[in-house]
Order: structure tokens, then sequence, then C-alpha cells
């Protein structure tokens, strides 16, 4: 019984971006009961489920760096969509120049472009954390030029990679059923738990991003782990901007990524997450970032009206925030008290840790006797 | 003496699910009454404020005011009743003008009329004495003049009754003063004071009336004259009068011949103290003394490179030690607990194990973290061991009362074991009977050999626990008392005569 | 390093008056021209456009020209101004904005310089300019949808994914798709956009929703060329069959050479032209003294598998040719 109230106190930060989530299956669920129908195609599992998770690649990886940047840097990185454009174009550039295209050649070009994505994440980290310019505003300089300097890389043209690997990232490999896109997300988010679980950068995030000062003063340099987190950014940008070049099969310096963090923004903040930094869940932000791709898909399948998509999408993103606000939740944890209360009489005993975090959420001014 | 009762409050209860914070509590207040509400922190102080001023709505009971029973359902409620509260951070607004603030968001009109508001506000400010001028930004007026605005901005909302919460506990002796003579200028015009601080002088100075309040009960009603303060600590604390007065502190018998544990000479920071030497041994404590600004903080903020250091060089037990960042200092053995804690001793939302562990996590390394089990260990261990009052290790800090949370603070340096420990106002802003535990505690640390320096604004606790002061003044060290000589009249003298 | 200033000054005085003379030189048998244009990088479009008109009015080709681009239209009107001041014989613009130009075009006429407008049109009196040499969204839409009316067999289930809403080309390239829906003569059965991006992925995603809400249809019209990739990458995951021996016909618009080599692999069925290069027939106006007066349509073609020969691809495509055979998928 203790056991399983640990867990769920731990992982109940995640029940509100879930229940979004599962509110839009439904919506899904309910215009057609097929909706989580899959199938084998050429040996490859296709659906709906497939289709999320292989859209969502880029974003999901995206919504990890935003996350860790967000916490950290109390800001967002709003050129992670340019840097992802430069840092694929340098690796389409090293592709492309490399004669014959194999796995190494690839691995190669890849490392190369991670480079390049750390590099733009250390020229951003600098601006922020060692010249304390505001994220967005420190970010606001490649997002403006950073499609030129992709474009140029580019050779003013938008190259192709018509190679059988790039295409096998982009879709499948002959023999495994799973699309590449997907299994390489997988592959990351298990690379960055076992960072976060092998590393403190967790806590250092979080203690700089609540106290900079206090976390400076338990031996923490606030300006190193900012400048980290931008680095961590550069990778995500480098990894999603590889996935969406080898799944378009050519380099788009104009549209490749264009206003995905918008997208990650959100992810971000769908995920329980504050946009003013500290505490941070990488879970909920990959869950909010496979939610926005539903909603997207959602609207698609309810055949609204192109014309007023992007007005229906407003109205959902505002209903979705307002439900995983922290006003709704405390909201709804007393209903939930209530409801308990009455079916069990002491069951205000078991649920005493969980109400106390509510009761000083709901009034952060009764901290102080 | 005793005038009209303008309010009452009748067997209020209030239960927060697991916690019992009120228990069938009266509480009186008459016209023209300063009435201080004593009590530990988890007293109930705060609720009963809150349930006063309609944060809260109380579960059981009822409140009568001026004879006609109430119900708020707001703070807005409370206020328009004339319930006027003055919290403990001022919650005005720094960039705007005083008039502004004075003002602000009670204009129904959506022009406002510049000339009138601010003849007004003069006309409010000089009534009640307080030293600013309507168009002053109020970011430019002293924290003290602050909280007056704050004060006479409430009292303008035609209050009959002003609550003020640890209004003081920002402000200097002069500052105080000024506050108090501003507060009995309204006990004069018959509104009902009530008063919350963790000062004892101050209750003994200001107020007619003292309520105690224990684990969310009521022990009694008394008149400040007749209530002897050993007696009021004995109260709040729920402990007989002994135990109080049980503080003993072991004489140091080294001799400055040993080796010191840290040794600093021409030692000087950026935060400006001038160059100056520094020893301590093993198993000291001392202390720093001075007025407020006076360089105390700053002199040892640049033992552990809290503030940059800018020239002098630091020996730990006789060896040259390079100390540039607060991990160098934390690696050699120093830990440091800093004066503002809301600032930056606690990280606020995180749990407090992680508030625990921190310091020995960054010194164990970005790549070692420790396990979950570890972690949760180490933190039960320390909450037992000092006896921390939380819901879980997982509650976030922030939520916590001052006094636990300073406590967590400690943990988190006693957890790295460390040989110097550096506490500046580790006392600050918590009940009494915390801070004789934190004496306590600070004689048996030393007493197990760690050197410790304790500062504290309170000079008779430093007198307790140092065995020597180093007295400042003026960002500078004009003398050092110990043994027979440690007074609190030698320390005024030097204070007085130095620089 | 007193010496080395003098030096470099002296440098700089020699370069100067040897660019002045040359400049006098040129301007007696030069031809003029300034060119306002769009930024290279907005699109590969636009790569081509200005890479031609770079090519086109070069001094070898007898002109003195200067070329500004830029997205911002008060940049573009700033530099018309700076050109008229300069006294250039021909004006030519592409126009970021359509609205706003009446007082630079005003004032170049005031100052005898004959503007020539490209690409884009601009909403002023056709007095205000000479000509306009500019791609029929429209005609390119009508060449797309008889296409599809003359080679798809009955019925016609077409799926429509849009650019960005309200576009000129989305605009002129829905037109007509939607008259013949509305005639009776195709079946939409779904209709979708690929956004303000004209975002392959977007593309792909409407595609993938109207096969997962079961509609049955043979044809994809998609805007440009990206997102008719797009569609085909959701064609192919589903195992849905495509091209000149496939179920379902695919047609994109641009000429990208990627596209055009899909069309000639028969991975794709058709792909309708939209010609960025209008500095060769300008040229020819401004050499013959001819110019016709208003809007000129430039001549666009359509080409499907069975029409698509290497010297297309090579002459009329844009961006990199990624070989003979060779399929971007």
């Amino acid at each position: 019984m203790s056991l399983l109230k640990v867990r769920f106190n731990r992982w109940s930060h995640l029940f509100l971006p879930l229940s979004v989530l599962v509110i839009l299956l439904l919506i899904n669920l309910i215009k057609g009961v097929d909706y989580f129908k899959i199938t084998m195609v050429n040996g490859v599992f296709y659906g709906n489920i497939p289709n999320i998770l292989f859209g969502a690649a880029e974003l999901v990886i995206l919504s990890i760096g935003m996350t860790l940047v967000t916490a950290a840097a109390c800001g967002q990185d709003i050129s992670i969509g340019e840097s992802g454009a430069i840092s694929s174009a340098i690796f389409v550039q090293y592709v492309l120049n490399a004669g014959e295209v194999t796995i190494w050649t690839i691995l190669a070009g890849f490392l190369l472009s991670c480079v390049a994505g750390m590099l733009i994440g250390a020229f951003n980290g600098t601006l922020v954390s060692y010249f304390n310019v505001q994220p967005m505003v420190a970010t606001l300089i490649l997002f403006l030029g950073g499609r030129s300097i992709a474009f140029i890389i580019d050779g003013k043209v938008s190259p192709i990679l018509a190679n059988p690997i790039s295409n096998q990232i982009g879709t499948f490999i002959p023999g495994v059923p799973i699309q590449t896109p997907i299994i390489l997300t997988v592959v990351f988010i298990v690379l960055v738990a076992v960072v976060l679980k092998t590393t403190n950068l967790r806590l250092y995030v979080e203690a700089v991003g609540v106290n900079p000062s206090a976390a400076r003063l338990n031996g923490i340099n606030p300006k190193k782990i900012i400048f980290l987190t931008f680095l961590i950014m550069g990778v995500c940008s480098a990894v999603a901007g590889f996935l969406a070049v080898n799944k378009a099969g050519r380099h788009d310096s104009v549209n490749l990524l264009k206003f995905i963090m918008m997208d990650a923004i959100l992810a971000v903040a769908l995920g329980g997450n504050s946009l003013a930094g500290g505490k941070f869940s990488i879970t909920g932000s990959i869950i909010g970032a496979y939610t926005i791709e539903v909603l997207n898909r959602t609207l698609l399948r309810l055949e609204v009206n192109p014309e007023a998509i992007k007005a229906f999408k407003a109205v959902f993103i505002i209903i979705l925030m307002v439900i995983a606000s922290p006003v709704v939740r405390a909201f709804a944890r007393k209903l939930l008290d209530k409801a308990k209360t009455i079916v069990t009489g002491d069951s205000v005993r078991q649920t005493g840790a969980l109400d106390e975090a509510v009761v000083s959420m709901t009034d952060s001014s009764g901290k102080e006797e | 003496m005793r005038s009209e009762i303008i309010l009452r409050m009748e067997g209020i209860s209030k239960s927060f699910p697991g916690v019992r914070a009120l228990h069938n509590v009266d509480f009186v207040l008459r016209r023209g009454e300063i009435h201080a509400l004593m009590g530990e922190n988890g007293a109930g102080k705060s609720t009963l404020i809150k349930i006063l001023n309609g944060v809260y709505e109380k579960d059981a009971g009822r409140i009568i005011l001026e004879g006609r029973p109430v119900h708020f359902k707001s703070p807005q409620d409370a206020q328009n009743m004339g319930i006027g509260t003055v919290f403990q951070e001022i919650a005005l607004c720094p960039n705007l003008t005083v008039a502004d603030n004075m003002f602000i968001g009670r204009s129904r009109d959506a022009v406002v009329r510049w000339k009138q508001m601010n003849e007004k506000t003069a006309e409010m400010l000089n009534s009640l004495g307080i030293p600013a001028s309507p168009t002053q930004e109020l970011a430019s007026c002293s924290l003290a003049v602050q909280q007056m605005i704050a004060i006479a901005r409430a009292v303008d909302m035609d209050c009959k009754i002003l609550i003020l919460d640890e209004p003081t506990s920002s402000l200097d002796e002069d500052e105080t003063k000024k506050l108090f003579a501003l507060m009995r200028e309204l006990k004069s015009r018959g509104v009902g004071i009530i008063f919350i601080t963790h000062f004892i002088d101050e209750v003994y100075e200001i107020s007619d009336t003292i309520t105690v309040l224990r684990n969310g009960e009521l022990i009694g009603e008394y008149e400040t004259a007749a209530l002897s303060q050993i007696e009021l600590i004995s109260k709040m604390m729920g402990k007989a009068l002994s135990d109080v007065a049980a503080i003993k502190k072991h004489e140091l018998s080294q001799s400055d011949a040993s080796v010191p544990v840290f040794a600093a000479k021409d030692l000087s920071s950026t935060a400006g103290v001038r160059p100056f030497d520094f020893t301590i041994h093993e198993g000291e404590v001392n202390g720093f003394a001075g007025l407020l600004g006076s360089g105390r903080s700053e002199s040892v903020r640049a033992f552990f490179a809290a503030d940059k250091v800018t020239s002098g060089e630091v020996k730990i037990k006789g060896k040259r030690a390079k100390i540039r960042t607060p991990l160098d200092a934390m690696k050699q053995g120093i830990g440091y607990l800093p004066e503002d804690r809301k600032a930056e001793g606690i990280i606020g939302e995180l749990s407090v194990r992680d508030n625990i562990i921190l310091a020995l996590q960054v010194m164990k390394g970005f790549f070692k973290p420790l396990s979950r089990k570890q972690a949760e260990e180490f933190a039960n261990q320390y909450i037992q061991l000092l006896g921390i009052k939380t819901p879980s290790i997982d509650t976030p800090i922030k939520s916590l009362s001052g006094g636990n949370q300073q406590k967590v603070i400690l943990a988190r340096w006693l957890l790295t074991h460390p040989m110097y420990l550096i506490l500046d106002e580790p006392t600050r802003g918590i009940d009494v009977g915390t801070k004789v535990e934190i004496q306590k505690l600070i004689l048996k640390l030393a007493e197990d050999g760690m050197s410790l320096t304790f500062i504290s604004s309170e000079i008779d606790e430093m007198l307790r626990v140092c065995s020597r002061l180093i007295v400042m003044k003026d960002r500078e060290i004009v003398g050092e008392l110990r043994g027979a000589n440690l007074t609190e009249q030698n320390v005024m003298h030097m204070i007085a005569q130095g620089g | 390093m007193k010496r080395l200033t003098r030096v470099g000054l002296l440098l700089l005085g020699v370069v100067f008056v040897l660019s002045t003379v040359c400049g006098m030189v040129a301007a007696e048998e030069l031809i003029r021209v300034g060119i306002v244009n769009l930024p290279p990088e907005e699109s590969g479009y636009r790569q081509a456009n200005v890479e031609d008109m770079s090519r086109v009015f070069s001094r070898e080709n007898g002109y003195d020209a200067k070329q500004t681009n830029t997205a911002d239209v008060n940049e573009q009107m700033a530099a018309a101004m700076g050109y008229i001041r300069d006294g250039v014989d021909y004006l030519l613009i592409s126009a970021a904005h359509a609205s706003g130009w009446d007082d630079a075009l005003l004032a170049a006429k005031r100052a005898g310089v004959r503007v020539i407008l490209f690409d884009r049109a601009i909403d002023t009196d056709p007095s205000n300019y000479e000509a306009a040499l500019l791609s029929d969204m429209h005609y390119e839409g009508q060449l797309a949808t008889d296409w599809v009316l003359n080679n798809v067999p009955e019925p016609i289930n077409l799926i429509l994914i849009r650019g960005q809403l309200g576009s000129a080309a989305e605009i002129g390239r829905s037109a007509p798709v939607l008259n013949a829906a509305q005639e009776g003569k195709l079946n939409l059965v779904w209709d979708g956009t690929g956004g303000d991006t004209w975002s392959l992925e977007e593309a792909r995603k409407v595609v993938e929703a109207a096969i997962a809400a079961g509609k049955d249809f043979n044809v994809i019209y998609a805007q440009n060329d990206g997102m008719a990739q797009g569609a085909v990458q959701a064609l192919e995951a589903a195992g849905i069959s495509h091209g000149k021996n496939g179920k379902v016909k695919i047609i994109g618009f641009d000429f990208n050479r990627f596209a055009l080599r899909n069309v000639q692999a028969g991975y794709w069925d058709a792909d309708v032209q939209c010609n960025p290069r209008q500095a060769a027939q300008i040229d020819q106006w401004i050499k013959s003294g001819n110019i016709p007066a208003g809007i000129v349509y430039q001549e666009e073609i359509i080409l499907d598998t069975d029409t698509i020969i290497d010297e297309h691809i090579e002459n009329y495509g844009i961006n990199p040719d990624p070989g003979k055979g060779v399929i971007t998928r």
C-alpha cells in the first residue's frame, strides 16, 4: 500500500498531461473505432499509432532539449529549427562529398552534424550564460539568420539525398517491422534516461533553475550548467535535423523544421513544466509532444476545413492548457479527495502527503508560519 | 483600562487534510490595543490570521466583528469590513511612486486624478509622520518607510483592525523604532493591532496583551506587563523554565599556538571589506559582532569565496589553499549557511531530500549521483537527527516553516561533515524553541571537534555560544573579545569607540 | 605602421580612380538596369530566378545592372528610389508585397525610368509601369486539371493538397480543380493543406488522414513538389501503388529537377512548370525596344511520363539534378 502510494506520488505530475492525451485519443476513437488498428504493410507496422510515432519523432527529440533549456535558463531557445537546418545541411554536404555512401559515411556525417549542433548550442549558451542575454533574444539571432547560413552551406540549392541508406533511415530497414525514425527516437530517449540516471544533470539543472544564487553557494556553477543545457539542445537539434532530412530525402533549408520551436515550447508546457524554469519533467514533455502530434492529426481526422484548421487548433490548445493548468489540477485533486472521503472514511490519512502538497500549491503564502 | 471589544473569534477550528492546524481557539481584540500573537512555528498563528483576513475558510467557530457575526469568503470581503493586513514581505510595487502605491487597485474611476491623489497621499503621510513624499519612487525609500507606507495604505482603507505579520524582520533597530511610533499613533486613533514577531524584546516594548498558541491550541491570553519573558518563552515552548536557561558553553582550552584549522591573511573581496586576518582553531566557536552593514557577513563570505576574493591568502591546517569558488571551499572542508535563507539557502521547489543532499552531491561530482536509496537514507537520518518537521522527504522545502527550512540547510552542511562551518544568522526569523536547539547543536558540534563561526544580530545569543567575538565596524575589524571580557557592554563599547 | 597606412591610402586612391574611369567608360555603352528582387534563400524557385537575372543582365550582355534582394518591402522601395536617383534606364521589380508602390512608380515615371515588373504583380494602375511578365497560376492549375481530366480513368477521386492558403499560387492553382469538382467532372474526396510553409510533413499527414478515413482516391494534386513528395511517402508507407503503372496519379508543381526525374522514372505522373526565368524575355524586349503594355503571361508547360525528356529537365528544372533514373522518395 505505502509503496503504491510512493509510486503514485512520484508519477502524479504526469496525470494531467496523460489525461489530455487520453481525451484526444478518445475523440479519435469516437470518430472511428478502428483508430488503434495496426496492420502490416511490406513487413512494417502500419496504422494511426505508427504514423503518430513516426511523425512526432523530431518534435519529441527537440522537446527534450527544450525542457532542459527551459528548466535551467528559465527561457526558451527559439532557434532550434534553424539549428537543425544548419547541422543537417552540414550532414548532407559531408555525405554528398564523400563519394560512395556507406553506413560509416552516414555515421561520420551525423557525428559531424552533432558537433555543428553543439557549436551552435555553445554560441547560444555563451550569450545566455556568460553575457546574460535573455534566451529568446540570444536565440533570435540564429532564428533570423540561421536559414541563410544553411542555404549557403547547401550551395544555394536544395541538395538531394537520394541514397539507399538515407532512405532506410527515413523509412524502414527491410526485415525490421518498425520504422527507423521511431526506433531512433526510442534510442535517443533511452540515452537521455541513462544520462539522467548516471549523472546529476537533473539536480543541477533544477537547482540552477529554481535558485541560481543558492546553487552557486552549493558549489554548482550556474553559468556552466546553463551552457551545458544549450549544448544538449544543440545535439537534440542536430538529431532532429538528421531525422528530418533523411525523411525528406533532400535538404530544404527554407522549410526544414520551420516554426517547430512553437510546438516544442508548447510540448514543454503541456507536459506540466513551468516555462519560468525550475523543476522539470522530460516524460511530461515527451507526452506533450505526442499530444501535439495527435492533436494535429485529430483535426485532420475530424475533416476540419483547411481554412478553419488553425482556429480549431488554437481553441483546442487553449482547452488543453486550461485542463493542464495548476488551478484545474488543484481543483481535480480536491474533487478526488472529496470523492474518496465519501467512499471511505479514513482515506484522508492515506493521501495526506499529496494533499499537503496541494495545500502548499494552492496557497503558497501559507509557507511561513 | 480595558476598552471596548471590536473583534471576538470563538471556537475557531481548522484542519488541512492530515493536519489539525487550529482547534477550538478563542481570540479577542479591543479598540486601541496592540495585541501580540505568539507561538512557535506550527503553533497556528498564520492560520488564525488567514482565517481572520479571509484567505482560509474556518471549519468551525464564529467571528464577531463589532458585535455582529461575520463570514468572510475572500480577502476582499475582510478588507471591505475594515481588516487590513501587512505581510512580512512588502507587497507593493517598488518602481511606482508612493502615491501610486497608496492608490493602486483602489481607484474606481478609469481616469486617475493625479493632483488629488498626490494631495491626499501627502496629507496621509504627514498625519502619520511618515518621512516620504508622494511623488517619490517607492524603491528610493528605506525598507522601514516602505513598510510604513504599506501600513498607511491598509489604514487608509478605513481599517479598524490592522494585522502586522512580522513587520520588523527586515528592519534595523532605528527603523523598528519609527515603525513602533507609527503603531502607537494608530493605537491612539483606536485601531486594534494584531502583531506577530519573533523578537521577544519587541513584544515587551510595544504590546499591551499577549495571546500564546501552541500546536494549534490556545494556551492563554496575558497582560504583557504581568508576564515575564522567561515565562512567555516557556509557555510558547511548553517546557519548564530550567530547560530554557540550560545552555552551557564549553570553554576553549587550546592555546593559539596550535595550528589553526583555517587561517586567512589580508583577505578582501569584491563585497568591499578591508583586508583582514582571521584564524580559527579546532573545536572553536567564534563570532563576528557588529551592526547591520558593519561587514560581518561580507567577511565570512570571503572565506567561502561567496563573493569574488580580490586579495589575501588562505591556509587550511597550515597548508596554503586556493579557494576561488564555493566548490573549492567545500572541498577544503568548509561549509557556509548564508544569511538570506530564501535567496541563497533553500532551493524552494525542490524536495527536502534534494535540499539535504545537495552539497554532498555536488562534492561527490556530476557523474556520481547518489542512488535514490542512499539519498533517502541520508535525508531520513538528518530529518530525525535535527527533528525536521516535514510531511515527507518529497515535500518541497518551500512549504516548510522557516525554522524547519533552516534545519534542512543545516542538515545539508552537516551531511558533508565539514571541518569548519560558517553559520550566518542561522536563527533569524525562526521560533525560540528552534533557536535554542540550534545553539545547543552548535556547541555539540564544537565539542566533537568542528570549528564554527556563528553570526547573529542578537548579541546575547552570540555571547551564549561563542568563546571569541570579532567586533566589526564600518567594514573593518575594530577588536576582539574573549573569556571574561565577553560581555554585551564590552561589545557595545568597542563598537562605539572603534573605527 | 604609419608607412603601411600611407601605402594603403595610396592603393585605395588608385583603385578609386581606376574604378571611376572604368565606370565612366562603361556607362557610355551599357544599358543601366536596377533590379529589385526577393532574396535567393526564400526558395529554390527564387534562387533560380535571381541566378537567371544575374546571368542575363551582365556586362557581357551589354548591361550595367545592380541587384537588391530583400524580403522587406520597405527596403525594396528604398532600393528602387535609389536606382531612380542613380538614373537607371530600366527598373525591374519583383515585389515582396503587392501594395504601396505608387510613390516609387510615379517617381520612376517622372524621372523617365521605364519599369518592368517580373514574377509578381503590383496593385496599381497599369499606366504606372510598362509591362509585367508573370506566371499565370490559374493557367498552371488549368494545365494540371486538364491533364487529370484527360488521363485519369473515371471516376476521378482527387485529393487536393493546397499551399499557403490565400497566396496567389494557392488561389490560382486551386480554382480550376474546384471548378471541375463543382461541375461534377471529378470528386474532391479530401481537401487539405501543407500550411504556410507548404510543408512536406503536413502533406504527408493529410494523405495519411485520408487513408485512415478509408477514402478511395486515384489522384493527388499537390500544389508544389515538396508536398507531392510528402504525399507519395504516405502512399509508400501504406503500400498504395502510384505513378505510371500505379493506382494513384501524382501531380506536383514547380519543376524541381528531382520531381522531373521522379516523373521520368514513372514514380510520379506529371509536373507543372512555374518558370522562374523571365530574364531572357525581358532582355529581348529591352534590346528590341518593343516592350508590350500591361500584363504578359509566360508560356508554361506540363510534363508527364510520356512527354518528358532530359533536355526539359536540364533547361527548365530548378535545384540540383539527382541524376537520371534516381528516384527521390
